[in-house]
């Protein structure tokens, strides 16, 4: 690692003033840390926003939906009863995410933030065009672990984090904060659309921070469900994950969510594929179809052809789980 | 006013840690890992360096009574913070539980994950004296053992947690 300064922020005004150029902010570090270390982050200033009070834990009031501080850390999303009530998705998508060192560690902002682990991205040596290089290595090298969809011929990466389909899955939007002004988006907007060819994975501005996430009321009516594939039983990224949400009643899904993780650059979503679902009686060929609009445009590489059927199989599962519930 | 919060470093700036319910002043840039710390400036060699990228677990310590990678973790970072390594769990010369069940179990065969295991395991089992196997495999999930010794690991945590109740 590189030398740099270190500050703790002890507000969110105080944060955004102290993350001037070449300064990153640091939460969890459980990601930035090994960016450093691996030479791909080099900040001269870390801003530490770990002492901030007010973006740790949840609320809900009507009205004003459910609201979860970004610094919250994963393990006590994983453990809040009250909040497995409200989103019982949140529990599902972190029981296989990470260990439990690194679940107490990463907060929410850090999760939905984090870099991806193509390898050949994570290696300093290899001048891929996410960092500034002129091409994609993976679209002709060791793909097992890439996208099959959404790459537009551009980088083949994949989004890795289990909570963002699992947020989006129920409208959750996202709010964010710099020296001169806040906004809130939808959290889908927080990855950048590979179709832009924009050589970043994230919409976030130089000096904002995550603050929080929201997720409105309308949504929380859904029933959700999250499954994941990994090349071992544990301890790993998702190959392929489906998180999924719907108001359920009689055998009947509606207002429904398919949100993917491990097959696209960002967290895939198709609104025509959930049409295929709305108001229908669940069947198993209700599934399919709804998996054949999600990857229709699909176009595997090498060594990643297995995520089709794959994912085919746990939108299916996830769909039916929601159906049975 | 709120006071301005000081800005530490690039050099080496003087930070007091609470280790093992000692205070420990030390001299270090803030890139210094937190294993780093307790290892070179402290000479706490019971946290291992392995993978040093947050994946093998060898360097898990207690912060605020829960399991971290101190590989991945700034010291700087941990000021004001309690941390807890494996040196710290034995008292008037006796043994951990935990220590003297994975003894007993043998639960280990190489030694270089133990000391991470170990605090994994008491974590748990300070938070739920009652625990299964299931429970205990998923507490150690982060700490890899190169040997294969887990099923030895699993029946030591069960017995040490046994004791305890």
């Amino acid at each position: 690692m590189k030398p740099f300064a270190y500050v703790r922020a002890g507000s969110v005004a105080e944060a955004a003033r102290l993350l001037g150029k070449g300064s990153a902010a640091l939460a969890g570090g459980t990601d930035l840390i090994g960016l450093m270390k691996g030479g791909l982050a080099a900040p001269a200033r870390l801003v530490d926003l770990t002492g901030i009070d007010g973006l740790r834990g949840w609320t809900r009031e009507r009205g004003a939906g459910l609201r979860i501080g970004a610094l919250t850390p994963l393990v006590e999303l994983e453990e809040s009863e009250g909040l497995a009530r409200h989103l019982p998705i949140v529990r599902e998508a972190l029981a296989d995410a990470a260990t439990l060192q690194l679940r107490v560690m990463g907060t929410l902002g850090g999760n939905l933030l984090q870099r991806n682990r193509c390898w050949y991205f994570r290696d300093q040596a290899v001048p891929c065009w996410l960092k500034g290089g002129t091409r994609c290595f993976a679209v002709d090298g060791e793909n097992a672990h890439h996208a099959i969809v959404g790459t537009d011929g551009g980088c083949n990466r994949v989004s890795p984090s289990d909570l963002a389909p699992a947020l989006i899955a129920h409208d959750a939007r996202v709010s964010l904060a710099s020296a001169r002004a806040a906004r809130t988006i939808p959290l889908a907007e927080l990855f950048t659309d590979p179709a832009l060819h924009r050589r970043e994975e994230h919409t976030i501005r130089p000096g904002e921070i995550v603050t929080q996430v929201v997720i409105p009321d309308s949504a929380l009516q859904r029933r959700g469900t999250y499954v994941k594939a990994m090349d071992r039983k544990a301890w790993s990224f998702a190959l392929v994950s489906v998180a999924a949400a719907a108001r359920v009643r009689d055998g009947k899904l509606r207002d429904t969510r398919i949100v993917l993780g491990g097959v696209a650059p960002v967290p895939w979503r198709v609104e025509a594929a959930e049409r295929e679902v709305d108001g229908q009686p669940y069947s198993d060929a209700v599934a399919a179809r709804a998996a054949d609009v999600l990857l229709a445009d699909a176009h595997p590489l090498k060594d990643n052809g297995y995520k089709i059927p794959l994912a085919k199989e746990l939108v299916r599962r996830a769909l039916a789980r929601l159906a049975a519930a | 006013m709120p006071r301005a919060t000081p800005v530490l470093g690039p050099a080496a700036v003087d930070v007091t840690l609470d280790v093992n319910g000692h205070a420990r002043a030390i001299h270090i840039r803030p890139q210094r890992t937190l294993l780093d710390a307790l290892r070179e400036d402290l000479g706490l060699m019971g946290a291992k360096k392995v993978c040093d990228e947050g994946t093998c677990g060898a360097c898990t310590v207690l912060v605020d009574g829960r399991p971290v990678y101190a590989c991945m973790t700034l010291a700087v970072a941990t000021a004001g913070r309690a941390v807890e390594t494996v040196e710290g769990l034995a008292h008037d010369g006796g043994l951990h539980p935990v220590q003297e069940a994975f003894i007993a179990h043998d639960a280990f065969q190489c030694g270089f994950c133990t000391p991470g295991q170990i605090m994994s395991v008491v974590a748990l089992l300070r938070a739920r004296p009652d625990v299964t196997a299931d429970d205990v495999k998923r507490a150690v999930t982060g700490n890899l053992c190169r040997c294969g010794a887990y099923p030895n690991i699993v029946a030591a945590a069960l017995a040490a947690a046994k004791r305890k109740k």
